[in-house]
């Protein structure tokens, strides 16, 4: 399976860059130029800033220029470069990167509160990439145990556990979504919302795991490793867990990895509709309702930069999953194994 | 008499929604160390007698006793009749678990049998496997090491990790080449003298339910008829 796996090179290439990307959000706080909430609002929407090393025609050390704010004949912001002011960059100090006060550096622009994008990228992977990591598994964990009992007992449980699926699955998710956040209270705070979304998601993305492990139990229940087992004494939850869960790991995963690109964008809707995570912390989600006005995006286009990000890892997770799935289909196998001659 | 099945009788929905009648009124009685054979054609059910016997599928009526006593409804003699009967299945490929390794198998044969100090599991699983021909080594390895043959005599020898009395054999030898039939065929009645086993042997192979018993029982649509 694993050789199938790393021959996928694309999926190599996603699994690397999913690591680059959880590394950025462990190591953030020393990756950021700027705190998530380092707000300057003289700089609202102030463009990426240019590093420069040449000063009058002579090499130096990295350095930026300070920034002027103006106002053009529309009465529209524009920043110059004020070359009165040097502010050379500073290398592994309290952050991997930095300017002398008072000068600051966007290395993907600034926010309308004249945030670093970049900072807060950085900050915002921790809440949008872990968000489906623990959603996943919570969801993982239900669809497991809710497909497992369904399809071992079968009979009137099975019937009853998935019209419970059907009634989740048949309801639009994103308006499913939307009603479950209502019943959230308001006055939660940042921690509360959080894991708040991670539950709602969950919620909504177990149904489809629990299907497919049922299907599997069905299969797998009339195995005679498993009917040896039952003569052996062992209880039905041993059963299940020792005999029939583990035989159903395996696809599961590969199901699982295809599901997480959901759960950030589910987190990413709620945050862009502002019902999911709040100001000042930053999601990627929370990030792109900057970017809601047609205007405001001609007039700073790299407040889209959370969208690229969003797209990434979307892709990285379908790379993988697929990649997955693929190690794991037995056609595939043998076809390789034939090949191989 | 060691097992005694009493109008058993048992029924499934088929898929038109109809019933079909499995096992009709059956009784059969076994006497310890006189083994018994049952033979019939495909469908005649021959499988669910005996797993009926093995407390797998309920019957509609009759009842399961060991011993003489009954063998559901007291946890006691439920755990008794776990340990002291056992079933050995068709398919060797699919009896054992293919994540398990030929230790870890014979291991949770043990369940029942409560808390064992390790070194009394050891000796348990060196003697069962040495009376099906196998050395100690093979516990690490897995199912897929072995051949179809092999893997049945693991299956017969984790059956006989709790010393039964009884051994059910649902097929035991049916999808196994002729050469490999005969190799646990031998195994199996080595077995039956060294440790006085008694098998009710479950099979569409008169000539290999000869090999066991004498004592020959014929199914078909359900009943016994000779």
């Amino acid at each position: 399976m694993k050789a199938i796996f790393f021959r996928n090179r694309f999926a190599v290439m996603a699994l690397w860059l999913l690591g680059v990307l959880y590394g950025c959000a462990l190591f953030a706080d020393f990756l950021a130029p700027y705190s998530y909430k380092d707000e300057a609002r003289g700089f609202s929407y102030c463009p990426p800033t240019a590093v420069h090393w040449i000063e009058n025609g002579r090499l130096r050390a990295p350095f930026v220029y300070g920034t002027k704010l103006m106002f053009d004949e529309f009465r529209r912001r524009v920043y110059a470069e004020d070359r009165s002011s040097i502010y050379p960059l500073e290398f592994f100090g309290a952050r991997v990167l930095g300017v002398a006060a008072p000068g600051r550096m966007y290395v993907l622009g600034a926010d309308s509160r004249g945030r670093d994008i970049l900072s807060r990228i950085l900050y915002g992977a921790r809440i949008s990439l872990t968000i489906g990591l623990i959603g996943v598994a919570i969801s993982f964990a239900l669809g497991l145990i809710v497909g497992g009992i369904a399809g071992y007992y079968g009979g009137r449980i099975d019937n009853i556990l998935m019209r419970m699926c059907e009634v989740l699955m048949m309801a639009p998710g994103f308006y499913l979504l939307l009603a479950l956040r209502a019943a959230v209270p308001d006055n939660f705070n940042s921690v509360q919302v959080y894991f708040s979304i991670v539950i709602i998601l969950s919620v909504i993305g177990w149904a489809g795991l629990a299907r497919v492990v049922r299907g599997m139990c069905l299969s797998l229940r009339e195995r005679d490793y498993v009917l040896a087992a039952r003569t052996f004494g062992l209880s039905d939850l041993q059963i299940i867990v020792r005999h029939i869960l583990p035989h159903t790991v395996a696809y599961s995963i590969a199901a699982v990895m295809l599901s997480i690109p959901g759960y950030i964008l589910g987190e990413s809707a709620l945050s862009l509709i502002g019902l999911g995570i709040q100001d000042p912390y930053a999601s990627w989600g929370n990030m792109l309702s900057d970017a809601m006005s047609i205007v405001r995006i001609q007039f700073a286009p790299w407040i889209l930069w959370p969208a690229f990000f969003i797209f990434l890892s979307v892709v990285c997770f379908n790379v993988i999953g697929d990649a997955l799935r693929d190690a794991l289909d037995p056609l595939l196998k043998r076809e390789t194994f034939e090949g191989r001659g | 008499m060691l097992l005694e099945l009493r109008s058993i009788s048992k029924s499934f929905m088929s898929r038109s929604g109809g019933m079909v009648q499995a096992v009709d009124d059956v009784s059969l009685a076994i006497a310890e160390g006189e083994s018994c054979a049952i033979v019939g054609e495909s469908g005649c059910g021959k499988t669910t007698l005996a797993r009926i016997a093995m407390g797998l599928v309920s019957p509609d009526r009759g009842r399961v006793l060991f011993e003489g006593r009954p063998v559901w409804g007291d946890k006691i003699r439920e755990c008794y009749f776990r340990r002291k009967a056992r079933m050995v299945f068709q398919d060797p490929f699919a009896s054992l678990d293919p994540r398990y390794s030929v230790k870890a198998t014979l291991d949770e044969a043990l369940y029942l049998e409560g808390r064992i100090p390790l070194a009394q599991r050891q000796e348990r699983m060196r003697v069962t496997l040495a009376s099906v021909g196998f050395s100690p080594d093979i516990l690490s390895r897995y199912p897929h090491e072995f051949s179809g043959g092999e893997r049945q005599r693991i299956a017969i020898s984790r059956a006989l990790m709790t010393d039964p009395k009884l051994l059910i054999l649902d097929e035991a030898v049916s999808s196994l080449d002729v050469v490999i039939q005969k190799e646990v065929l031998d195994c199996l009645a080595g077995l039956q003298e060294s440790r006085g086993l008694t098998y009710m042997f479950i099979t569409h192979n008169l000539k290999a339910a000869r090999r066991i018993t004498r004592k020959i029982t014929v199914m078909k649509s359900g009943k016994i008829v000779e």
